[in-house]
């Protein structure tokens, strides 16, 4: 089972009290951007399998949007945090690197 | 002038706690910077001060409920809640705020008795032995989005949308039926 912290409300709760939103920082290309920068804002999604960034709404709690960083092997989740973020925070990238020294880091 | 009425009438249902709906509340949604100073000013006007995060303040009969980082309910008798809305919205009409009477849009329901936490461990996934008192916590029940607190000894108050209310107190009543205890 996958237990997220809202940031927005402080409760941790488990999945189903939430609502994905798929993959978090993705980079908005909109009218006037070329077609492999639209296709790419549109398709491209990085998927892997490990540390993964994402989108969450605590759909049933206090309504906000936040974002998660976790495994998507093992569902470990490294920290939850503000949605008006457009990379990943320092202090998320040194949790995820204490619990994962190989990870090749965000990019 | 037409009558007001709740959704379910105040159905009530004897199980191993008791489960009714509380009949008609007023509830208003408030929508606003939270630090907002006319908002701080309106709430001690009416002998409120703001709660913590996920938290209740009360007085004079009325609840104050902390409900995301931007929004609060204010939980009053039926029949005042037109006055306090106005009001709220007098005060915050230069700011930045919304305020609106959900009153008729919501229900309420009380789950009454020694054995009440067990009813809400059957149907949410919230941590409730944890839940202390002076808390709201908004999750899900069953299928639908609710909030409940401890209001009172051996007392848990829940709301749901007005749209739910008969699923929500069908939830309640078989999950109180007797026998069905869960320790
Ligand atoms: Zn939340």
């Amino acid at each position: 089972m996958l237990s997220l912290t809202c940031p927005c409300c402080g409760i941790t709760a488990e999945e189903t009290e939430f609502h994905p939103g798929g993959e978090a920082h993705l980079k908005r290309f909109g009218p006037g951007s070329s077609d492999d920068d639209f296709e790419g804002y549109l398709f491209g999604r990085k998927n892997p399998k490990g540390v993964h960034f994402e989108r969450w709404r605590h759909s049933h709690g206090c309504g906000k949007w936040f974002l998660v960083a976790r495994c998507t092997a093992t569902l470990e989740v490294f920290a939850s945090y503000s949605a008006q973020t457009t990379t990943p925070p320092v202090d998320v990238i040194k949790a995820i690197k204490a619990k994962r020294p190989d990870w090749e880091g965000y990019a | 002038m037409s009558n007001a009425v709740s959704a379910l009438n105040s159905e009530r249902h004897e199980g191993f706690v008791t489960v009714s709906e509380a009949g008609l509340v007023g509830m208003i949604t408030i929508r606003s910077d939270q630090a907002s100073k006319p908002l701080v000013k309106a709430l001690k006007d009416l002998g409120l001060s703001l709660p913590p995060k996920r938290g209740i303040t009360e007085a004079g009969g009325l609840v104050l409920a902390w409900m995301s980082p931007d929004e609060l309910l204010l939980i009053c008798p039926h029949d005042q809640a037109p006055a306090h809305t106005g009001a709220l919205e007098a005060a915050l009409a230069k700011t930045h705020a919304l305020v609106v009477n959900v009153s008729d849009a919501r229900a309420l329901m009380h789950v009454r008795g020694a054995r009440a936490d067990e009813v809400m461990m059957k149907l949410s996934p919230a941590d409730i032995q944890q839940l202390p008192a002076g808390e709201m916590r908004r999750t899900r029940f069953a299928q639908v989005p609710a909030a409940f607190w401890r209001s009172g000894r051996e007392e848990i108050s829940v709301i749901c949308f007005r749209s739910v209310a008969a699923y929500v107190m069908g939830l309640l009543e078989v999950s109180a039926r007797p026998g069905s205890e869960l320790f």
